[in-house]
């Protein structure tokens, strides 16, 4: 590169295609900050449109637009409670349900698995995380909820004593589209997401730490409770805000089986609604300017949440492990 | 902790957390087996020759899905082509030219977020961006909204794998007179080029099913088109509309292309995983 001036450029063809290979050198670098700019922008791009879109809805009802769960297109009149609630307690259940299996998974997968078995095993809980989320939501509204309804849902309700804190709890119509049912089937979407990035942290541990344990007369429980996963906790918990960033944004599945309601769900088997059902059931066909406003305001609400959760996974897990 | 023999305790506790590990890798393998043999048993019953002869039908009418499975060929191949463009540009600029720069941070942990952002959001945004000045949905909007959601994979792999190419072969072409971006075009893309098929098909797998970006960007098209300008029918978009529908027949060609996308997203999965061991064997 040191040969590239002109003016002593010996005669020859080398120095020209030197001089040649810093211009284009310069024009590469350049064309590849573009593409990673172009990326930031981007992601830019997404808040401040979102921010403009909504921006209406913001300045009709003000602080409201949080705190009110009414959500009338006729009366004009909107209030995000109610999605922002749902979206909450069902990306909360699933991760809850999803959370003790994943781990199941990822130690098995990591510590117990026959050899042979890791990689077909491993790849179809990779598959699982492959099928669309539209697929999701077909199995969950026709093959998942009328099981659950006839076979968990209507039990359950018939034991509830009349008059109790648990009637209220589970009042609901038994067609299985429900927050709890649709909580499950998230749970389902995020667990291999989950397991993998567990699996990861798990396979960083240093051999020398879970040899020394096991030296000193620990079983696999034991040094899985009080060596592995004290060793990866900061990932651990990354990996778990990861897995409810993914639920928190979940759209087509919840859709499908949620049952579309707004207002505050009272009970797990009541119909319900989040901020992703609730734009994918209605943007399209929004009735007028302030509903789409709304709408995209529901966004911007969803993107800061999920942002803010996804933010903190990635540090967390970038803390664990320094490549 | 020590005794002469484990405690009963302790064995119990061992005992009953190895059969929860199987147990819950048994409930999630069965979650997939249930999901795949419904979708099939549906899929199939609904599978015939007009599915891919006969675009969408009115209600009550005969058809198939030809003008949604071409509109989804035709949005995913546009939103590939720009994905990979911009995506392998941005991920050998993170892996060859940041280094530890904090623009490089930055840019690597913005596209990380990306990676698990919620897909409708993207759908808002070309909405906002392409739909709304634009006047109207279109298939190109819908491609730039898959496009979007197909780049941070492919920065992601495309960084992965160039950064696990050894510093010395940099050096030994550098070393042969040949510049950097000659160095990277015919060095280590090439030597790379296994790691960076795979990340481009897993980012196919990804947007090959999404269904919430479309659903404001390119919308449907009841009509067999050409016209990416124009609203697009789509695969995924389709599907939601017949399956929600009071129609049998229309149910039917919705477990039909359900099954149609699975396949092809879980045999492109399936082919990125095989693709990334054929190196290590020659």
């Amino acid at each position: 590169m040191s040969v590239a001036t002109d003016t002593d450029a010996p005669p020859g063809a080398a120095p020209a295609r030197t001089a040649k290979g810093v211009v284009f050198d310069r024009g590469f670098e350049i064309l590849c900050f573009a593409a990673a700019t172009l990326l930031l922008s981007a992601l830019g791009g997404l808040i401040v449109s979102l921010a403009i879109g909504g921006w209406p809805a913001f300045a009709k009802f003000g602080f409201t637009f949080f705190v009110s769960s009414e959500w009338d297109p006729v009366q004009e009149v909107y209030g995000a409670a109610g999605p922002i609630v749902g979206t909450l307690v069902t990306a909360t259940l699933a991760l809850l349900f999803a959370l003790p299996f994943a781990f199941g998974v990822a130690i098995f997968l990591v510590e117990l698995c026959p050899s042979k078995l890791r990689r077909p095993i491993g790849t179809a809980v990779e598959l699982l995380a492959g099928i669309p989320s539209i697929v999701y939501g077909m199995w969950g509204l026709f093959v998942f909820a009328p099981w659950f309804a006839h076979h968990v849902q209507m039990p359950i309700m018939m034991q509830a004593p009349p008059g109790s804190i648990w009637e209220t709890l589970t009042a609901g119509i038994p067609n299985g589209a429900n927050i709890l049912t649709a909580s499950l089937i998230m749970a389902i979407m995020v667990l291999p997401f989950i397991a993998a990035t567990m699996r990861e942290l798990l396979l960083s541990i240093p051999p020398a730490v879970r040899e020394s344990a096991y030296g000193l007369g620990s079983n696999t429980f034991e040094v899985i409770g009080q060596v592995s996963i004290p060793y990866i906790r900061t990932g651990a918990v990354g990996a778990v805000m990861l897995g409810l960033g993914r639920a928190l944004g979940e759209t087509m599945a919840v859709t499908f089986i949620i049952g579309n309601a707004h207002g505050f769900p009272t009970s797990i088997f009541a119909s319900g609604a989040t901020i992703a059902s609730t734009i994918a059931n209605e943007f399209a066909e929004a009735t007028g300017a302030l509903h789409t406003a709304s709408l995209i305001a529901l966004g911007l609400v969803l993107f800061l949440i999920t942002f803010a959760v996804l933010g903190l996974a990635r540090l967390l897990i970038a803390r664990q492990a320094p490549s | 902790m020590s005794a002469r023999s484990p405690s009963l305790g302790r064995r119990a506790a061992q005992g009953a957390f190895l059969v929860f590990c199987w147990a819950a890798t048994g409930v999630a393998l069965m979650a997939l087996a249930a999901i795949l043999w419904s979708l099939f048993r549906q899929g199939i019953a609904g599978l015939n020759l007009d599915v891919f002869t006969k675009s969408t039908p009115a209600p009550g009418s005969q058809g198939g899905l030809l003008n949604a499975i071409l509109g989804s060929l035709m949005m995913c191949a546009v939103a590939m082509a720009g994905a990979t463009t911009v995506g392998v540009l941005a991920g050998t600029w993170l892996s060859e030219f940041a280094k530890q720069s904090l623009y490089g941070k930055v840019v690597r942990f913005v596209n990380d977020v990306l990676l698990s952002a919620p897909s409708i959001l993207v759908g808002l945004f070309i909405y906002e961006l392409l739909v709304r000045p634009a006047g109207g949905f279109s298939g190109f909007a819908g491609s730039a909204a898959l496009a979007l959601l197909a780049i941070p994979v492919i920065v992601r792999t495309t960084e992965d794998v160039l950064r696990l190419q050894p510093t010395a072969l940099r050096e030994a072409s550098i070393a042969l007179g040949a510049p950097v971006w000659r160095t990277i075009l015919t060095v280590i893309w090439k030597s790379a080029q296994g790691g960076m098929l795979t990340g481009a098909l897993l980012a196919f797998a990804r947007i090959s099913g999404e269904t919430a970006p479309l659903l404001f960007t390119a919308l449907n098209n009841q009509f067999l088109s050409l016209d990416l300008t124009k609203p697009t029918a789509n695969l995924p978009v389709v599907i939601f509309q017949f399956a929600l529908s009071a129609y049998d027949d229309w149910r039917r060609l919705a477990w039909a292309g359900a099954m149609l996308i699975a396949v092809a997203v879980l045999a492109v999965t399936i082919i990125a995983r095989l693709a990334t061991r054929e190196p290590k064997r020659s």
